[in-house]
């Protein structure tokens, strides 16, 4: 029943982005624009712009995430559809599973969307394992979904929630960020040192640490609220 | 106090936010089949006990019990039978009726005909419309509808009347007929008695948290109450 109730809540909040494309389209245009804007900043030396693809990409994808983990949370607070949920009842950690698995799909569509513009802006062509890229992309976006999930749940209820936020996430997701963002350039690069499986180990741990850790909180949060 | 299967205890219950007491020392019985209407003025606590009950709040003191079983001790196990229309509709804005419920349906791992239930509370020709596109009357019936799907043990309806034309407070009227036929126990708020009456078997009357009066729902008709 777990296991059906988490793939029921990941299912009808994937449903939700499908029907309400503008939401997810407002992640993606926002991610380009930063990516834009780093691109813009970094100037026509392609070397440099190369060695910034993985870190422009990773900035934007962090920044839009505040804007889609606020969203999914959005749809459950306005009319009291969280509340409605506990009462059901849906098991907590379904509801934290459901839902994180779907933020971490709509980042990674975003992540993935975003790539082949990230190469053309910053001719930098993924000369190494592309399993190894869209690894990076998957794991990063569990980093990110993981932790935010459960911070979009806390900042929901407070006032200012969309500045609350970022305070809350960014520092917490420093380290995944480092590690997405450094693989995904070693990636892009060629991998001759063979660095990148270090760095999406260190990805993956972190995705096991905070999705476990994350899961517990946040049903104690929702029993407890 | 022994009590019969699926009967509502609710025993020296008091619930408070911060040092007002919403709910005090309120103890009600209501036995399977039948149905309490519940009155009083705003801020009376009729929202929060019933809340309590809903497993919502946690009561402060005291306790409520179904079919015997204390309801915030049990809750995970109690809340599967508990259906509860709040004021919040608790629908999701960009989906449209039929996925609402489907999506429900899904969470309890039913197979439930989600288009007989559109279809019974009228909002079958609009069964793939955003509920965002929705009157406040149409909310409402969808989220009846939604509480339906339960086959609640316990329903508690908080005001089930607002928001509805004369047709849909016929409808609700209906729900709580069929329901209390079936042996299930149901709670009903209301400002105007005279909308609840003849589906309520006994009346209760709330002041400032305090219960001031019980009686049969005839005995309630003839009441002039604060």
């Amino acid at each position: 029943m777990w296991l059906q109730q988490t793939l029921a809540v990941a299912r009808k909040d994937l449903l939700v982005e499908w029907r309400s494309p503008v939401r997810m389209s407002s992640v993606f245009f926002f991610a380009l624009a930063l990516l834009l804007m780093v691109a813009f900043a970094t100037g026509a030396d392609t070397n440099t712009l190369r060695k910034q693809a993985g870190g422009a990409l990773w900035l934007g994808m962090l920044l839009s995430s505040t804007r889609s983990l606020d969203q999914s949370f959005q749809a459950e607070t306005e009319d009291g559809a969280l509340e409605g949920l506990v009462l059901w009842p849906v098991d907590p950690r379904a509801i934290y599973f459901g839902k994180a698995i779907a933020n971490t799909t709509v980042l990674f569509v975003v992540a993935t969307a975003l790539t082949p513009l990230c190469i053309a802006m910053y001719d930098a062509p993924i000369q190494g394992n592309p399993l190894l890229f869209f690894g990076f992309l998957a794991f990063g976006s569990g980093a990110l979904a993981a932790p935010g999930t459960l911070y979009a749940l806390i900042t929901a209820q407070a006032r200012g929630a969309s500045v609350l936020l970022p305070v809350l996430l960014f520092p917490l997701v420093a380290p995944a960020l480092i590690a997405a963002a450094r693989g995904t350039t070693v990636v892009m690069e060629g991998d001759g040192m063979g660095d990148a499986p270090s760095w999406l180990g260190l990805l993956v741990a972190f995705n096991v640490l905070h999705w476990s850790l994350s899961g517990l909180l946040f049903a104690r949060i929702v029993e407890d609220g | 106090m022994s009590a019969p299967a699926s009967s509502l205890v609710i025993d020296d219950l008091s619930r408070r936010f911060g040092n007002r007491w919403a709910v005090a020392r309120v103890s009600l019985e209501v036995s399977a089949g039948s149905s309490l209407m519940l009155t009083g003025h705003n801020g009376s606590g009729k929202t929060t006990l019933l809340r309590v009950c809903a497993t919502a709040l946690k009561p402060d003191h005291g306790s409520v019990r179904f079919g015997g079983e204390d309801l915030w001790d049990n809750r995970s196990g109690l809340r599967q039978h508990v259906g509860f229309l709040s004021h919040a509709t608790r629908l999701w804005e960009d989906l449209s009726a039929q996925d609402n419920l489907r999506s429900w349906a899904r969470l309890s791992g039913q197979s439930t005909n989600v288009d007989a239930l559109l279809e019974r509370v009228s909002l079958d020709p609009t069964r793939t419309s955003p509920a965002r596109t929705f009157s406040a009357g149409m909310r409402r019936r969808l989220s009846l509808a939604r509480v339906l799907l339960k086959k609640p043990r316990l329903l508690l309806l908080d005001e089930p009347f607002s928001a509805f034309d004369p047709e849909g407070q016929a409808l609700v009227r209906s729900v709580i007929r069929e329901l209390r036929a079936d042996g299930t126990t149901v709670v009903v708020t209301t400002h105007v008695p005279a909308l609840a009456l003849d589906v309520c078997t006994h009346a209760a009357h709330l002041h400032d948290g305090r219960l001031v009066w019980t009686g049969t729902a005839e005995e309630r008709a003839s009441q002039e109450l604060p």
